[in-house]
């Protein structure tokens, strides 16, 4: 175990992962990664193209490219990089190339804000891209490993995004079990693609499709997903098995045996409501790791004995209400009936999410467990005085 | 043609790949109009108009995109389009 910075740590999961092609363009707070990956690949320690691009949009673009030829590619970006890679992120799903990025949670301009929440991934949900969201910095580095194979996996070949909260991950230090070469290797078979691009045997990829094979396709992007649900829980289990680590599979439960109150969400902000409900009685955290794929099935089963489900967030649709609220209440509707759902937009711009935040959430979890719901999704800790 | 993932097609086989789905209208003939002066056959950029001796002019919809040149062509005001359903 060492101590080491939350973006060195990905940077070495990457290292393990032996990608052929890493392709990125710094940007607060994703450039640690990348610079650390640079430094591996300037030493000598890793064996990689390693290409430094203009633009969110290239950097994207080449790791399409390099995957379509066969090559294990990775990225890393954030925000309104992201926004940047946008078109690029459909192409990718759509040929269905295993890319893997690390997607480090900013929040997106106007105004502009380099702190953390997660509107930025949360707006990249529906681009066909696998997305998982880790708790802490080690999580983010065995979550980066299970990543590969996951998308690899030959009845999924989607991309996967590894969601991490900016700087509460990315620039702190925490003590890492560092993923070892020969483990890494034993978990991770080479990547072997069915098809690829070969100038001794060409083939084009992501073809035009008319509209009688349009929704085809987009249809057996849904299969692939429906797959992935399967194959996150396996490779949980397997990496469990090789490394003796595990963080959940699509979901992780704590305390939810008896718990009246769950409180579901997803990233970093778990470490803090940890701590938190420790104390209280009869509350109970759902960790949502998987976004997409979206584990129905599975949170229905763990929030059948709750009465009042509280989702918080870093993120919400303006005009509606936060995004994991609508897809949990919409994952219960018709299954549960006689449970209180409450939604809670918290740390917006990178504002501190404390434990006094959590307990009024708590608070007013049990006020509506006695019948006293008044706004069923609300914000926690804005500042009325300067509105 | 089973599809694959990613829409994936090998090389050469615009045969196979039916591009007929482009198409919004569609070319439609009155036999008896038609004088055979085949600039249908002439202008089509698909090759999509055909001829034979028994049918007269016909069309192969499986590749005809609907750019409705056979009929702006049409010397005898025979071919014309018609909004296809899909």
């Amino acid at each position: 175990m060492q101590v080491v910075e939350g973006s060195y740590a990905i940077a070495h999961a990457v290292k393990r992962c032996r990608p052929d092609v890493i392709s990125a363009y710094p940007i607060t707070p994703q450039t640690h990664i990348v610079e650390d990956l640079a430094q591996f690949v300037a030493d000598g320690e890793l064996e990689c193209e390693f290409v430094p691009v203009d633009s969110e949009h290239s950097a994207m673009s080449v790791a399409l490219g390099a995957s379509a030829v066969g090559a294990r590619a990775y990225s890393a970006s954030t925000s309104q990089g992201l926004a940047l890679m946008w078109e690029v992120l459909y192409n990718v799903s759509g040929m269905r190339l295993p890319v893997v990025m690390t997607a480090v949670n900013r929040a997106m301009s106007a105004p502009l804000s380099i702190w953390n929440d997660q509107q930025d991934t949360i707006g990249a949900r529906d681009s066909g891209w696998i997305q998982i969201y880790v708790e802490d910095i080690q999580e983010a580095h065995d979550a980066t490993i299970q990543a590969y194979r996951i998308a690899e996996s030959k009845d999924v070949m989607l991309p996967v995004m590894v969601c991490m909260d900016g700087f509460i991950l990315t620039h702190t230090y925490e003590p890492v079990i560092l993923a070892e070469l020969e483990e890494t290797d034993d978990f991770l078979p080479p990547f072997e693609p069915e098809y690829y691009m070969n100038v001794k045997k060409p083939l084009s990829l992501g073809c035009f499709a008319e509209p009688d094979k349009y929704m085809e396709f987009r249809y057996m992007q849904h299969e692939a997903m429906k797959n992935a649900s399967q194959r996150i829980e396996e490779v949980a289990a397997k990496f469990k098995k090789a490394f003796g680590r595990d963080h959940g599979g699509l979901i992780e439960g704590y305390n939810l045996d008896g718990a009246e109150i769950v409180l579901v969400t997803f990233g970093s902000v778990i470490g803090t409501i940890r701590e938190v409900v420790k104390h209280e009685k009869g509350v109970g955290i759902l960790k949502i790791r998987s976004y997409r794929p979206f584990p129905a099935d599975e949170i229905r089963d763990a929030l059948k004995d709750a009465k009042v489900v509280a989702v918080i967030e870093k993120d919400f649709s303006a005009g509606f209400e936060g995004a994991l609220f609508t897809d949990v209440k919409a994952a219960l509707y018709n299954h549960i009936n006689d449970l209180k759902m409450l939604g809670f937009v918290v740390g917006l711009g990178g504002r501190d999410i404390r434990a006094d935040d959590i307990l009024e959430i708590i608070k007013r979890s049990k006020s509506a467990m006695d019948g006293g719901i008044t706004d069923e999704w609300q914000f926690i800790g804005l500042r009325g005085e300067i509105l | 043609m089973k599809l694959r993932i990613g829409a994936i097609a090998d090389p050469g086989t615009s045969v196979v790949n039916l591009t007929g789905g482009w198409r919004t209208e569609i070319p439609r003939i009155t036999p008896e109009l038609c004088i055979r002066c085949f600039n249908c056959v002439i202008y089509c950029p698909e090759s999509a108009v055909k001829y034979s001796d028994k049918e007269g002019i016909y069309f192969d919809y499986d590749y005809c995109k609907g750019c409705g040149i056979c009929s702006n062509e049409c010397s005898g005001h025979a071919i014309y389009m018609e909004m296809e359903e899909k």
